[in-house]
Parts: structure tokens; sequence; C-alpha cells
């Protein structure tokens, strides 16, 4: 029977009444009195120095309050990069400053130059168009492999190349990897492209900047995953505020993907104007110039050598990628390639010997940082897709391939640095056989053939590495940020319950889910119990929400927490109920005399810690207590994928015609919830794998700028999605046993989706062993006819 | 400026507006009615879709002007008139069909004007008369679902919750 309520309940998401009626509040939807408006004139050229900026006409304009250009921040810091990586060599990332607005050049299409700001935004816009630039053009830096070489164009004049880090993880020793390839049996290659992707948000970004002169006081409204982060960055590295003058509110938020974890300069720059003007200073990206502005992500090109033994083992892997990062560095975009991306090459194979290489690479385009799944997608890619091709090439089942070097032992040391706590990929596999049908896959293809179509399997595994911690290892690795999360559990004194917590809810359903944990721990009913976010006001300081971790991460501070709540609520039941403290059992909402009928329920404890007449005097009042918590590891959630796809040979038109997931995230708070987490990611990465593609051309002009030339998936793009996540092997060092369930999706599915329609162009005859994302139908149509 | 009148969700409104504000502007900042959002600016996204003289419109795509005396409908007039949710909310919430909500709204509103030309929509219907409102979040699995469940078809052999 399903639960109908508590941990294992399908509850409901309250949050939707109001998205339903209209009546979320947005940070577009916040005007504050008086409020001006910013237009930010960007470049429209890829790479150039500017040589002069004359704003005289456009401040003579009707309703311009005043325009800013990269001269009012001199002196102001940049936008900081919060993980310094260190190369193969052991000397630091190459670290180029990251103004506000531009400063001597600009280094990619959207980069801001001037800032208007006006009474209104049309006024902004029409004022902008009065600013005469002269920007001398020089030749921009698009290839990543050409801009590694020296003498290459410099995208910053002070670095020394363009490669921020030269990076390795894994083997050291390269004579030892030569050694494993030169003793394999077989040695499968492949050269591929994780295609650059925009995550696109369905909300644009929005920024609402406010200043108090009367108390020194700002509050900057922002579309923010993690307020407490964006507070602490842009008081400590840019403008220079102490952080309790500074309130960051970030309230309801239409999606993240990622891309609203960075502390972007718009938000700097509404906070420094808000001041400046002595009025507050709104913007809102139009989503044009969200594709120039927001981060972008994915980006990789790589190659993959795996080496097999006579008996098909895994014995050696090699990777080399080079990973675009834009012009600047943004917030965790360091990070991406290297600790969240080479760690994850293992995937879910005990593969003994594993080298990974990366160049990370500054081109004039825009910043590139993490999008759902961030480097784990980028290596579960490149493994699964070499795997699926080293089946093919040996003539075995690619099922068996992956079965026999599955690793079944756990706790399990990676030879990339991870330790895998626990996990059951068979026991996946096993659940995804049976879900998506596989054994009535052969009466399927035929039918598919019967009516001209090619049809084909793809299967995908995949290992995520979720909650990134703890916070002393990932320090000593380069971070510049804890990474604990936060919650403080406020009990009412007629009993209901405000929790206030570090992580963000834009769509994970955190105010429906985090309340089934309290409500069931303590036997109360959900309703009694609500989750506070998104205001640095009201919040302990905790890291936001990313990488699939507030649930394993923030609700396991919670827990702690409410068991500190809990265990004061003992202390005070035991006095009203004249018990020994550790006689008094906690149930359904009372507290009871173990062995007695003696009870008190739960609402009489809370008052009475409130109106503490008849009252243990060595307690103090009141009920509240606040946990931080860092976990030991981190979680692994871990799957297996199926796609099946209808390739149309006349025209290389792909259909995806069925999609099963089968899913290990260890327990599971809101079944429902799940699902549409993991239906979410797979639509999204099978939009990376047909149909999303961020191009830019030669000359560094961005070609896909709206939603008419970067081709987001659509509802008659996709089937319905089989989720499966029955096979559950509970994480071991936290209190709920949760893994996280954000990314799966996103990281499982587009290599499901390659195989898939190479499988169906092989069963038609056609020999072809890769096609890079996104497989157009007429990328699709010129790998069959080559 | 020029003066615009309309009713929207059974009020008159009026205001004076420039000759370029769009209907979606006339609806969110002369009027606060803030369930109407902005996702693109290129009339593809569908967060903005409203009702003008019950035909679904993408208000960014219209002037105020162009509906000047129209019965315009937005998400904050859908509600039963005891404030509880529209058989078309109601299944949004019972399966899921929204995640951050920012395109509900468009969603909402173009769902009512499918089951108003079409009662009972098969899956490749509903899939492609969405074609117009883009989400991010939910891989359209439940929205699909919800919409047959709002016309009364039986969706419980649609894998998964």
């Amino acid at each position: 029977m399903p639960k109908d309520s508590g941990i294992g309940a399908s509850s409901k998401r309250r949050e939707d009444v109001r998205f339903l009626t209209g009546a979320g509040n947005y940070t577009d939807d916040i005007n504050v009195h008086g409020q001006a408006y910013v237009h930010f004139l960007r470049s429209d050229i890829a790479h150039g120095r500017i040589k002069s900026i004359d704003t005289s006409a456009a401040e003579a304009m009707p309703g311009v309050v005043k325009v800013f250009t990269g001269k009012d921040f001199e002196g102001v810091g940049g936008m900081p990069c919060g993980w310094e990586v260190t190369d193969k060599h052991g000397a630091p990332m190459q670290e180029p400053p990251h103004p506000i607005l531009a400063q001597g050049k600009v280094r990619h299409v959207g980069d801001p130059i001037a800032a208007v700001v006006a009474d209104s935004l049309e006024q902004a816009r029409d004022a902008a168009e009065a600013i005469d630039l002269d920007i001398e053009v020089l030749p921009a830096v698009m290839n990543m492999k050409t801009a590694a070489q020296d003498g290459a164009t410099l995208v910053h004049d002070d670095l020394k190349n363009n490669i921020c880090y030269d990076w390795q993880l894994g083997e050291t020793d390269d004579a030892k990897v030569d050694e494993v390839f030169a003793n394999a049996a077989h040695v499968t290659t492949l050269d591929l492209v994780n295609n650059r992707l925009v995550a696109n948000p369905m909300e644009p970004r929005v920024a609402v900047g406010e200043y108090k002169p009367g108390t020194g006081d700002y509050t900057l409204f922002t579309t923010s995953q993690n307020p407490h982060v964006i507070r602490l960055l842009m008081c400590a590295f840019v403008l220079g505020l102490p952080e309790h003058k500074v309130r960051v509110v970030a309230p309801d938020v239409g999606g993240g993907f990622g891309t609203k974890i960075f502390h972007y300069a718009e938000e700097a720059f509404c906070t420094f104007a808000a001041k400046a003007c002595n009025r507050p200073v709104k913007w809102t990206s139009s989503r044009s110039e969200a594709f120039m502005s927001d981060a972008h992500g994915r980006d990789h090109v790589s190659k993959i050598e795996l080496a097999l033994d006579a008996d098909n083992n895994f014995i050696g892997l090699r990777t080399n990628t080079y990973a675009n990062l834009g012009a600047y560095l943004s917030t965790f975009s360091s990070s991406v390639p290297t600790w969240l991306h080479g760690t994850l090459m293992a995937g879910n194979y005990k593969t003994p010997v594993i080298q990974v290489n990366v160049k990370a690479m500054f081109t004039n385009t825009v910043p590139v940082d993490a999008y759902r799944g961030a480097g784990r997608p980028e290596a579960t890619y490149q493994l699964e897709r070499v795997v699926d091709k080293a089946a093919r090439e040996l003539g075995v089942d690619p099922i068996a391939l992956r079965r026999q070097n599955f690793i079944t032992q756990f706790p399990y040391d990676t030879p990339v640095a991870l330790t895998y706590d626990t996990g059951d990929y068979n026991g996946t596999m096993d659940k995804l056989e049976v879900a998506a049908d596989l054994a009535g896959f052969a009466a399927r293809r035929a039918e598919s053939e019967a009516n001209g179509k090619l049809r084909g399997l793809g299967i995908n595994c995949y290992i995520e590495a979720c909650g990134i911690a703890p916070s002393n290892i990932v320090g000593m690795l380069g971070a510049r940020a804890g990474l604990y999360d936060a919650a403080t559990v406020r009990v009412n004194a007629t009993g209901s319950i405000s929790v206030m917590v570090g992580a963000h809810s834009h769509g994970q359903g955190h105010e429906t889910a985090f309340p089934q944990v309290v409500a069931d721990m303590i036997g109360i009913d959900e309703s009694m119990v609500e989750i506070v976010h998104g205001d640095t006001s009201k919040i302990p300081f905790g890291m936001g929400t990313y990488g699939s971790r507030s649930l394993a991460v923030c609700g396991s501070a919670m827990v702690k927490a409410t068991e500190k709540v809990i265990e004061k609520a003992k202390k005070i039941a035991a006095h009203l109920l004249e018990a020994a403290e550790a006689d008094i059992e906690l149930k359904d909402g009372q507290f009871s005399v173990a062995g007695t009928d003696k009870s008190v329920a739960w609402g009489d404890v809370t008052l009475t810690a409130y109106v503490p007449h008849n009252y243990p005097l060595e307690v103090e009042p009141g009920l509240e207590e606040t946990a931080f918590y860092d976990p030991a590891n981190f979680t692994y959630p871990a799957g297996a994928y199926a796609c099946e796809v209808e390739v149309d040979p006349e025209t290389g038109q792909v259909t995806v015609e069925a999609f099963n997931a089968a899913d290990d995230f260890g327990n599971i708070v809101n079944p429902m919830i799940v699902d549409g987490q993991v239906h979410g990611g797979i639509g999204q990465g099978i939009g990376q794998a047909l149909l999303e593609n961020c191009a830019y051309d030669e000359k560094g002009q961005l070609l896909s700028a709206s939603f008419m030339d970067y081709a987001m998936p659509r509802a008659d793009d996709v089937p319905f999605y089989g989720v499966d996540h029955s096979s559950q092997t509970p994480c071991t060092h936290n209190p709920l046993g949760v893994k996280g369930c954000g990314e799966a999706g996103a990281i499982g599915s587009p290599p499901a989706v390659v195989n898939a329609v190479l499988d169906a162009l092989n069963s038609g005859g056609k020999a072809v062993d890769h096609i890079d994302m996104p497989m157009s139908p007429s990328r699709v149509w010129a790998a069959m006819n080559s | 400026m020029t003066q615009v009148s309309m009713t929207v969700n059974g009020k008159s409104v009026s205001g004076d507006v420039e000759g370029r504000t769009l209907l979606s502007g006339f609806l969110r900042e002369h009027l606060s009615l803030t369930g109407t959002h902005v996702g693109c600016d290129t009339a593809q996204c569908g967060a903005c879709v409203v009702h003008v003289n019950g035909e679904a419109v993408k208000s960014c795509n219209m002037l105020a002007l162009e509906a000047d005396g129209a019965d315009v409908g937005t998400i904050e007039g859908q509600a039963n008139a005891d404030g509880s949710l529209n058989v078309i909310q109601q299944a949004f919430q019972d399966h899921h069909g929204l995640q951050c909500g920012f395109c509900t709204p468009g969603m909402v509103m173009s769902a009512a004007a499918l089951l108003k030309e079409n009662p009972r929509p098969t899956e490749a219907e509903v899939r492609k008369y969405l074609e117009g409102n883009l989400c991010r979040c939910t891989g359209y699995h439940n929205i699909v679902k919800a919409i047959m469940a709002a016309s009364g078809q039986d969706v419980s052999s649609i894998a998964a919750e």
C-alpha cells in the first residue's frame, strides 16, 4: 500500500495552488516604489579593444538617470571564481579578471559594455542606442585546439596563453597507461563532442537592487538557486559590503538547472547602482539577452580510449578533453570539467587503470559553467558511448558487456578519487530489462521495419556523485566555499513548525517534501510544517540548491535539527509526566511513558516550552534548534536507461518511441516528485541528443540566440517515459539514506538516445559508429549516406 | 499615450499606454496581473498565453491597443467562483503537471482552449496542440497526462505517477 502521508507518500504539492492561480511571486513580479530600470548595452562582436565610449548623447536622453561604463567600476572587485584548480604541474589555474562592465576589451557577444539607468525600460533602451562606441575588432578565438597552440590570439592579454589549466586525474605514469593499452586484446577509440547547451529555465534572470540611505541597508531580489552564496560573493569579493547590511531574496524562481547558481554581474550592478542612483534599480533579462549572458553548459571535445583484455574485461581507460570555459571564469566553471567530470570516469565499471586529461580553454564565447549534471553527463557520455562502440566492434551484447564489468563490491575505491559507498548496478539493469520489455524488442523492430522504419535500442548506465562534500576534502581540491547546509526548526507555541532551510526550491517541491520528513519524525500532520527558504534575512547560512544536494545535505541538517528539537521536547514531556527522560517515547504526536498509558500531546509540550510555568528549571524556554550538516562523502545514485527510436531512412528523422529509466536513488521521500525530476531530466537529455545546439560562427557570432534558433524540446518531440526506482540501496552515510535525483535523467539519457540511433542504423546495414549530438535529420541522413 | 479599455476576467479596466505596449505588459505592469509570464521575446514559449474573445493568444505578441474592447481572460480568472481550482488546474496538481510554475499559467490557458475545441483529445493531439508552449521542467509527461485527465479520460495506464 502506498503511504498517504510522511516519508514515502506522494503528497500533492502545496506550492502548486499559487502557481496554478497566477499567485506566484517571481522576481519580475516585484516592483519597488520609485524604481528605475537598467538596460545593458552588450557587445555585438566577439573580441575587440574598446577605443572610446561616448555616453554624452545618451545621458541627455529623456528619463535617463545615469549611464555607467567600465570606468565606474575601476577599483571595484570583479566577478569571482569559487574553485581554484591546480594543474598537473602544480601551478594554480590562470584566473583573469572579470569586471562587472567591460574594461579595455570585450570578449564575447553579450559582454556588457555600458548600463543605462532610466525612469522606464523603454527610455533606457532608447538611450543605449545613442551611446557612441569605437571598438577595434580583433580576431575571435573560437576553436579550442588552435587556441591552445603557441602564438594563438589571446583572449586575455595578461595571460601566458589561452589554457586556464592542464589537468590530470588518475594514473599519472604515462608509460604505465601506454603499457596497458599495448597489452590490450582490443582497444576502442572514439572522438566525440559534447555539444554546447543553454540551460534556458523558462524564467529569464531578473535582479532588483534597493538601498536605504537612512540605515545603509541593501536588498537584492534575484533569480537565484542560492541566495546566501550570492550575498557572500557579492559582499566579500565584488562590492566590499558588510554582509549584515545586505539582504538577498530569491523568491519563487522559475527553474534553474544550474544556470542560476552563479553570481552574475547584473546582480552586483543593480545593488551598486541602487546606491549610486539613490533609487531602486531593476533589470529583467530578455530571452535573447539570456542566451548571451546566462552561463552556458557542456562544450567538451574529447577523445576516449578503452582497453579490453581477451575476455572483454575493461583494463584501461584514457581520455583527453578540451573543455570550453568561455571568455571568463564563471562562479564554479573550473570545477566542472575537473572534479565533477574526471572523478566520474570510472562509471559503473571496475576498470583498474584510468587516466583523465583535461585542457580548459578560454575562448571568445559566453562563459560555460554547470548545467544539470555538470561534468557528470560529459563523463557518462564518453564512457557509455565507447562501451557501446566496443560491444559493436567485438560483436557482443552491450548489456552483457556492461554487466561483466560492473562494480559489485562496496564500498569501492575508484582509480579516480571517489569511494562509492553502495550500489547495485545489476539490480537496476534487472529492473530495466523488465520495465522496458527488452525481450519484446525484436518484435517491435520487425513491426517498425514492416513500416519502412529502422528501429534501434540504446542502453546506458550511469553513476552520479551528488551532494558534493565534505568541506575539508573539497577545500583541499580547490573549493573556495564550504559545502554543508543548514536548517533551523522553529516550533511555534501551538505546535506548528517553520523550518528555515538553506536549500532553495525552484521546481523541486521542497515546500511539500521537506515537511513530509519533519512531520513523519514527530508524528504530526504535514500541514503543520512549513518550509521557509530564499531569504537571507530569514534562513540560516546555507549553500543552496545544486548538484542534487538539497535533501541529502540540507534535508540531513533538517533531520539533525528536528532530532535536537525532539530531544529537548522529551525533557519537557518528562517533567510534565513526572517520568524519567529515558522513558519518554514519541509516536503519532504523543509523548508517552514507556509501558504506561500516561501521555502528553505534542501541542501541550510546545505550549509549555513557550509558557514555562510548570517547567524543568534546568531547561531553557522555547523550542527552536539549528543544525549544520557537512556530509562525510558524496552520494552515488546510479541506474540503467533504455531508449527506443525509429529512424526514417529516407529523411534521417529520429523519433523517440519509448524511454525507460531504472534508477537507484536510495530511500525516497515523495515518489511523485522523484518521478517528475527524472521526467524533466530525460526531456532535457533527449533535447541535447536530438535538438539543442548552441552554435557560434567562426567570428564568434552567436547563431542560436532565441527560441527561433535554439531548438528546445516540445511536447511532440518526446514520448511518455517509464520510471522505476524500486531498486534501492540507501546511502550509508546520511540519516535519511537518500541520494539525490535531480540530475540523473539529464545524465543518463543522451548516450541512450545516441546508442539507440546507431543501433537502428547498423540494423539497417549502415556501418555508422558515431554521430555527434544533436542528431538532426541532416546529420543522420549524411551519416547514412556517406 | 492612448487610452485602452477592455474587460479582464469579467471586470472593466482601462489605462493609458504607449503604442508599443504589449498586452502582456499592460496586464502585468498596469493591472498587476503578474500571473501572465513572459519567457521569451519571439512568441515561442507560450508562458504568456491568455484568452482574447475566447481564443488562446500569446499576449507578448499582441499590442495592448489591439485588445481594445476585447474580453480578456487570464490565469487569475480561471479558478472556480468559490476560489477552488478548476478541473484543469486540479488535474495539473493531481498529476504533478508543474514544477517551477513559470510556464504553468500559459499551459493551463492553452489546455483550456484545447479542451474547448476538442473535449477528448488523444495524446498526439495534446502534444501537437502544446507545440507553442515550452516547459523546461517536466519533460511534458505529466502535463500531457494532466490535460488528458482533465478531459475525463482514464490515465491510470500511463507509465509512472
